[in-house]
């Protein structure tokens, strides 16, 4: 038996008829416990109450007290022996999490081995994407690789060509930093016109994480590569389909990383597991996995990965070849298309913003199509080719809304609407599509994909 | 690939390193013992690279009719008899013509109405392809095509383009002058901004802030079918906090659910079946199907217990409260969490396998 004051409203639950209990006798029971004299006076005042509520029409159990029964009531969790430690040797999300999955998108590719497992953005909070809902792209399917037969060599404009071992690069002094990566082709689905319904299809192939390995100045250093004939590196995969990007050599020299780690933690064979390329503002494709070979030549390569694929067809029928950065860009995550809101009030707008060319500056949302925009709160750490997460707060007065965000890197760079990203490349582009996302919000508090003008 | 042009050069190069050895980069010497030298034969296994000036092209020719036998048998069930399937991958073969092997320019991809892109439409460097065999095909066999095949199917693929004649030998002394034919060879632009970092962007928006468009139009939402086309979109959101997914089972609700009105009972529902469950409430961290593991197998279980009566009753009650002693030391943890219809279903399953 417990006894309370009624002082807030959760849910639907009915108001409670006030001071239904004496102050003397609560602060009776609170002292002397319960007996059955004070039982007795309780159930009086209990019948007092809901005789005097009887017109309200309070219904409730006589037994009870009023109030929500996860609070009134014993838990399971509350009376129960827990799970002892290592229970999971290996930690899990709760079961109540389930819903928050990598998934594919229905028609997109032909066969999964060579697909796109797109990360659940509309869950997610802070910069950092947790490591087993980082997006998946393979070219001919993932392995994971044995470390102990994992090689990576350096050959091409060099003076010594050489062979490492993962015992010789986790040797070398590391660095740890915090990137995006994004494939070149997120939300390409969206270049002629609305196709997909939520954030995890539009912008799923976005994820942020802490990267740790070794600089590949410092392995370009060690072969005694040939910094003046040598423009560009080729970084070719392990795997099938032995991905292979060429890298402009001043890109290599200033930020790319040979990593063996994602989040404190060594990557996940999806991700490449031991030992994956981190090209920062680059499109994820460069990022090579099972990265087992950089050579230094004095030309790009050509690579199927840069002649047939990863092409962008223009208006004029040329193709561009080579597009590598990922210009800034943002997108709200929630409240964001699919998703439902119950009720007016108070919501936080929140979303994420990044630029391949820098940091981000500013946020800018509009809640009425583009028409209006206010500066939203950038949270720290604001890192450079890091995902930025951005907040406003926002109250819902029940009317149709058009929700969008707008990013602003430290290059002066505004992230264009879709209509002026058509006008310079057409809608067969497929890649790099960082136009503005706009989310309808109906009268119903349902979102829904919409593109603006 | 880059392969130093003769051993001449080398000897120099060799000389070179000698003489510099004093103004080596300090990280060779910094990082003592990190690293080898690749042999010569490792160097050659691994790279294999060929580049557009064909650096790296090995030696050696095929002939269509070879590549056909190989194409028909490696090949075709996933490119389809004329390179031309749509099943599987997107078509190599088709959409150029002899005009555009004039000029170099693939015509039609200038009609915004062309549905598709086949390969030879795009690519623009036949060594790409070669690489692209020799390295990636087939498909579920990656590189173990020989040399000669991977001549032999290229020249196959490009003689059903029409691209060569239908009796042609492909080989390393004559691929640079079928470059010269290919299609789409003049197709392909790096004049932008998205190549090099300070490359200039291709647009320029700005960032307006009050009265931007006073006439908000929109100009493209999703269509009805798509609406649930990527599976209900309840269960890809939490059931908790401060949104839910929409139920894109059902149309669109006509007004707002407002608080508690929205009820999903599916929502973040396991599979019920017995594995399902068997693993969502992880008993197999500790129980394997027929081997012992931490605790006993599935089969001994069953096999223990086959024929008593009030067996089912006796395992609920052990894997709700937890048990031990009768399969050695471990005891069998209390798992009050787990519902009773769940463990009913378990336990039966255990007994009976269904």
């Amino acid at each position: 038996m417990t006894v309370r004051k009624k002082t807030t409203q959760f849910g639907r639950v009915k108001k409670a008829p006030e001071n239904y209990v004496s102050k003397d006798l609560f602060a009776d029971v609170a002292e002397n416990g319960m007996d059955e004299t004070r039982r007795g006076f309780l159930r009086k005042s209990f019948l007092t109450a809901l005789g005097a509520a009887a017109t309200g029409g309070v219904v409730g159990s006589v037994d009870a007290a009023e109030g929500e029964k996860v609070i009134l009531e014993k838990q399971s969790w509350q009376t129960t022996l827990g799970q002892p430690v290592a229970a999971r040797p290996y930690g899990m999300p709760s079961q109540w999490e389930a819903a928050l999955q990598r998934r594919e998108s229905p028609g997109l590719t032909r066969v999964s081995a060579a697909s796109v497992a797109f990360a659940p953005l509309q869950g997610f909070f802070g910069i950092i994407t947790p490591s087993g809902l980082h997006f998946e792209r393979h070219h001919q399917g993932w392995y994971d690789i044995d470390p102990a037969q994992h090689r990576l060599m350096i050959n091409g404009l060099v003076k010594e060509e050489k062979v490492f071992t993962m015992d010789d690069l986790m040797r070398l002094p590391a660095v740890s930093r915090i990137h995006f990566i994004e494939c070149g082709a997120n939300t390409g689905l969206e270049w002629g016109n609305v196709a997909v319904p939520s954030v995890q299809y539009t912008h799923g192939m976005l994820s942020c994480c802490e990267f740790t390995g070794v600089p590949l100045s410092t392995l370009l250093d060690m072969c005694g590569a040939d910094l003046k004939k040598g423009k560009y590196i080729l970084a070719e995969g392990g795997d099938g389909s032995g991905m292979t990007r060429t890298i402009p050599m001043d890109a290599a020299l200033k930020d790319v990383l040979v990593c063996w780690a994602m989040n404190g933690e060594m990557l996940r064979p999806e991700n490449g597991y031991p030992l994956r390329l981190v090209v920062p503002g680059i499109q994820g494709v460069s990022w090579v996995k099972w990265l087992r070979r950089l050579e230094v030549g004095d030309m790009p390569y050509a690579s199927k990965d840069e002649a047939v694929h990863y092409i962008d067809l223009l208006p004029n029928g040329l193709h561009r070849q080579y597009t590598t950065i990922q210009e800034c860009k943002s997108v709200i995550t929630t409240p964001s298309g699919g998703q439902q809101l119950l009720d007016k009030g108070f919501y936080n707008i929140t979303g994420l913003a990044w630029s391949g060319r820098g940091k981000i500056k500013n946020v800018d949302i509009s809640v009425d199509g583009g028409n209006n925009w206010k500066r939203a709160r950038l949270e720290t750490p604001v890192l450079s080719k890091a995902v930025t997460r951005f907040n406003m707060d926002w109250t819902w007065d029940g009317s149709p809304a058009i929700l969008m965000s707008r990013a602003t890197d430290e290059t002066g760079y505004v992230q264009p609407m879709i209509k002026q990203l058509r006008e310079v490349r057409g809608t067969r582009s497929i890649y790099h599509n960082n136009s503005i996302q706009a989310w309808k919000l109906d009268v119903n508090g349902e979102l829904s994909n919409v593109q603006v003008g | 690939m880059y392969k130093l042009a003769n051993p001449l050069m080398r000897k120099l190069l060799l000389v070179g390193v000698l003489l510099s050895f004093s103004t080596l980069s300090l990280a060779q010497a910094k990082y003592e013992g990190i690293g080898r030298q690749a042999t010569k034969d490792e160097v050659a296994a691994w790279d294999i690279d060929v580049r557009p000036d064909f650096k790296g092209l090995p030696k050696g020719s095929g002939t269509t009719a070879r590549g056909q036998e190989v194409w028909e048998s490696r090949c075709a069930s996933c490119h389809g008899t004329f390179g031309e399937s749509n099943e599987v991958f997107t078509p190599i073969v088709g959409g150029t013509t002899k005009e555009d092997m004039q000029t170099g320019r693939v015509a039609s991809l200038t009609n915004p109405k062309q549905p598709q892109r086949t390969t030879l439409m795009k690519v623009a460097t036949v060594s790409t392809l070669w690489d692209y065999i020799h390295r990636a095909m087939p498909w579920n066999a990656p590189r173990t095509l020989t040399v000669d095949d991977t001549y032999a199917v290229l020249g196959y693929v490009l003689s059903m383009a029409e691209i060569v004649p239908d009796d042609f030998t492909l080989s390393d002394q004559n691929i640079a002058e079928v470059q010269k034919l290919m299609p789409n060879r003049n197709g392909m632009t790096q004049s932008h901004g998205l190549w090099n970092e300070g490359g200039k962007p291709d647009v320029k928006a700005t960032a307006c802030m009050s009265d931007c468009s006073k006439h908000v139009t929109i100009g493209s939402t999703l269509p009805d079918y798509a609406r649930n086309a990527h599976d209900n979109l309840a269960l890809q959101n939490r059931s908790f906090g401060a949104f839910r997914g929409a139920d894109t089972s059902k149309p669109p609700a006509n007004k707002l659910p407002e608080k508690g009105g929205f009820v999903l009972t599916s929502a973040g529902a396991e599979s019920v079946t017995p594995a399902g469950l068997f693993k969502k409430h992880n008993c197999a961290t500790c129980h394997a199907p027929a081997s012992r593991a931490i605790g006993p197998a599935i089969s001994e279980i069953a096999a223990k217990y086959k024929g008593q009566a009030d067996a089912m009753k006796k395992l609920n009650q052990k894997v709700k409260l937890g048990g031990a002693g009768v399969w050695g030391a471990i005891p069998m943890p209390p798992h009050a969490h787990v519902p009773d219809g769940d463990i009913d279903t378990l336990v039966r399953w255990v007994l009976t396998g269904q």
